[in-house]
């Protein structure tokens, strides 16, 4: 199926690198290679194998290569598929929002925390609603950490709270009240059919009904949270894939002094 | 089997015989109570099902209605013999009804001496035992005629929150190779304090556990092993605060393999201690009875402890839930004791570690089919590396003789499985199984070498801690935070209002039956 090793091809693309017009790389600036995977719910057999070039088509990838194709019951293929992507991306033109602060190390934080709060802070951990998946806020929290960075737990200044999972929101809210909290962190692992937009949503709700949002940094993370999410969810940040506790203590600490929480 | 590891079988008859002790003292205490989930287990198996006009299922109506007049301890069969036998020809079935309606009140009957208590039990007992007993025949009469998979089960997970989605997705897995089918359950669905009824379409990260969704998927399964000529067998979550109830559902409708772990509630749904430890008991003598092999929750300590250093707290673990089967009746060969491929891929020589842990599992409970399950933890959303941690993970699996081996999946971390996923994990597993399949017995273990010394250690600190939980007993112990760094105080977590000591009349018939069978 495949169609030879060695691409003889001529490359009549522009070569040079264009910011404004970037496209994916393969082994040449501009090919557009890309590699996609799916999956249609029919036979595999030559008619197949057309609509799945016909589909990468409409994806935008040019001279679409079915490299495999492999049944995986009677009315289902999967298909891997090469092609040259035809879009381009102005990457000049992206702006997004992140979160700005330079990661301390834990003990810069805590050492951060005795010269400008001057005391311990209270930092308040869930997974809340029905999420049973302690991974993520465990990872922050727990005093052993994740991949070499401690958890929250382990800083000499921070009082930590980590409140496990399935925790509903209106108890989550009381036993912040109740422990004197400066910062709630909120993880959500399961996100199937966005039940967890519904739920960070919730917390917010409530949190505001409740007259207490200011009182609080609010923070989620997750797999599938990225920052800009968190923010449009009414969050002060949000923490996805490859952040550590160091990055939301940073985040935290320093955000309780921009609004002069001492 | 020659030991390759050279493990210290002094030590291991010590580990033993401390869980044995913990097991025992433990089992004191669940013998002088019962819980509102047993009860309402006794109230399915007596056939008593179905919802009332408010959404309630019978069971819990029934089960209630003792709570509210204070006459739990009596036990279910105790109090429903007692109406069986003063209104003749009156069904379990009918007396729940008859107390929804506000009919029939259990604690305002004269007393009926016992033998005719169990005498007006006895066909509603009957038929419930020759139909769990049918089940194991029939799971038995197919495995006769197409026989059993002699290496490891490809174990695989639906969980589409659809019955019918399920069902579509199980076939196609099942044709492709996998052996067990495991309906993962819906998010939350382990803090209910009862049981869904009838088939269910909606269901986050899962699907509900409910009988009727039970039979739907067990029907499919026999059907596509008939045409596959294997048993395919289903398995669900015999855990929450309807375990043992899950437990008589399941035997009812011949599932074959159930999550049932004697501490996992406890320590990861905070699950009340005393609550939990009484209904793991019920539901292991059901699922003894009913030839469903039982997946002990091991693994889930090192999801949330290091894999490395916690290593001893999952044999310790392995060595209680062994004593809890056994006090309930489970043979060994239904212990699908729990482990994990989880240790971080930046720890030099990882992989002969867990190599040395499979090896010592192996070893240590020689006929129980060890449940193994694969990375999780550390599966970044790189799924080509994911690929590769999968393939090393199955290598263990063929090289030590697991038996339940739980797929990875390539895009672990990112979503429920797509039907792509599930056929890729498979065609690595079976790729390493076939090429690798008899590569275990070629290898012995060097003396002194790295990994015989590893699970020497591993095996000390188990022993120690058996030792220790031996001197305190296991409830201080799970206050302690000895498993998966997790803390439980005795009278805190979830359902200990449903814990009450048995009355002196008190009969759980279906124990009897069940352990009365298991014994001959």
């Amino acid at each position: 199926m495949s169609s030879g090793l060695y691409d003889m091809s001529a490359k009549d693309f522009d070569k040079t690198l264009d910011l404004t017009k970037i496209k994916p790389y393969g082994d040449t600036m501009n090919d557009g290679k890309t590699q996609v995977s799916f999956t249609l719910p029919i036979p595999n057999n030559e008619k197949g194998l057309e609509a799945a070039r016909q589909l990468a088509r409409r994806m935008g990838l040019n001279d679409p290569n079915v490299a495999y194709a492999g049944s995986l019951d009677k009315e289902f293929t999967f298909f891997v598929v090469y092609g040259s992507c035809t879009h381009t991306v102005d990457y000049t033109k992206i702006q997004v929002q992140t979160v700005q602060d330079e990661t301390m190390s834990m003990e810069e934080v805590d050492q951060y925390i005795r010269e400008n709060i001057g005391r311990k802070i209270v930092v308040v951990g869930a997974s809340t609603g029905t999420d049973a998946h302690t991974v993520g806020i465990d990872a922050i929290m727990n005093r052993k950490g994740f991949a070499g960075h401690y958890g929250l737990e382990r800083y000499e200044m921070i009082e930590g709270y980590n409140l496990g999972s399935q925790v509903p929101n209106e108890d989550f809210l009381e036993k912040a009240k109740e422990l004197n909290a400066d910062v709630l962190l909120v993880s959500q692992t399961v996100t199937q059919k966005d039940i967890h937009i519904q739920n960070l949503t919730e917390l917010i709700e409530l949190a505001e009904a409740e007259g207490v949002r200011g009182k609080y940094v609010m923070c989620c993370g997750g797999a599938r949270i990225t920052h800009e999410l968190a923010k449009e969810l009414g969050y002060d940040a949000g923490f996805g894939a490859g952040k550590f506790a160091d990055d939301v203590a940073t985040f935290c600490v320093k955000e309780m002094v921009r609004r002069g929480m001492k | 089997m020659k030991s390759k590891l050279g493990l210290d079988q002094g030590l291991v008859a010590q580990a033993r015989s401390s869980a044995a002790h913990v097991a025992e003292d433990t089992q004191r205490f669940i013998d002088r109570h019962t819980t509102v989930a047993v009860e309402r287990t006794v109230c399915r198996l007596l056939g008593i099902d179905g919802l009332n006009e408010l959404g309630s299922p019978m069971p819990n109506v029934v089960v209630d209605h003792l709570a509210e007049r204070g006459i739990l301890g009596d036990g279910a069969a105790m109090r429903l013999g007692n109406a069986l036998a003063e209104y003749p020809g009156l069904t379990p079935q009918e007396a729940a009804e008859r107390i929804d309606r506000g009919e029939l009140d259990l604690s305002a009957l004269p007393y009926h001496p016992e033998p005719e208590l169990r005498a007006a039990l006895a066909p509603a007992i009957d038929a419930a035992m020759g139909r769990i007993r049918a089940n194991v025949d029939r799971r038995r009469a197919y495995l006769d005629e197409f026989g059993d998979k002699s290496g490891p089960y490809i174990y695989l997970i639906v969980a589409t929150g659809n019955i019918y989605e399920d069902i579509t997705q199980a076939r196609a897995a099942a044709k492709q190779g996998a052996d067990v089918i495991a309906v993962i359950r819906t998010t939350g669905q382990s803090l209910l304090d009862f049981v869904p009824y009838g088939a269910t379409t909606e269901g986050f990260g899962g699907t509900y556990a409910t009988q009727e969704n039970f039979r739907l998927m067990r029907a499919a399964l026999d059907e596509v092993g008939e045409q596959e000529k294997r048993y395919i067998r289903l398995c669900n979550y015999c855990s929450g605060l309807c375990m043992p109830e899950i437990a008589a559902m399941g035997a009812l409708e011949r599932l074959d393999v159930m999550l049932n772990d004697a501490l996992y509630g406890i320590l990861f749904r905070d699950i009340n201690m005393k609550r939990t430890i009484i209904d793991q008991y019920f539901s292991r003598v059901i699922n003894g009875f009913a030839g469903v092999i039982i997946n002990t929750g091991e693994d889930n300590y090192l999801t949330t402890a290091d894999a490395y250093e916690e290593a001893h707290t999952v044999l310790a673990s392995q060595f209680l839930n062994e004593a809890f089967a056994l006090k309930a009746g489970l043979p060994e060969e239904q212990m699908g004791l729990g482990h994990a491929f989880e240790m971080s891929p930046d720890l030099p020589n990882a992989f002969l570690y867990e190599l040395a842990q499979a090896q010592m599992a192996r070893e240590i409970f020689p006929r129980a089919p060890l449940k193994y399950m694969p990375p999780t933890k550390f599966m970044t959303g790189n799924i080509f590396r994911g690929h590769v941690q999968d393939a090393l993970f199955n290598m263990v699996t063929i090289l030590t003789n697991q038996k339940i081996h739980l797929l990875g999946m390539m895009t672990e971390a990112i979503h429920t499985p797509f039907m792509s996923d599930r056929a890729l994990a498979i065609e690595n597993a079976q790729y390493i199984f076939r090429t690798m399949a008899d590569l275990g017995g070629e290898i012995e273990f060097r003396e002194g070498g790295i990994i015989r010394a590893r699970a020497a250690e591993v095996l000390q600190k188990a022993a120690s801690l058996l030792a220790e939980i031996e001197k305190t007993g296991l409830f201080a112990t799970l206050e302690k935070g000895v498993f998966a760094d997790i803390k439980r105080p005795q009278d805190g977590g979830k359902g200990l209002g449903g814990v009450v000591a048995k009355g002196e009349g008190y009969f759980n018939p279906f124990i009897e039956a069940m352990r009365g069978e298991a014994a001959k």
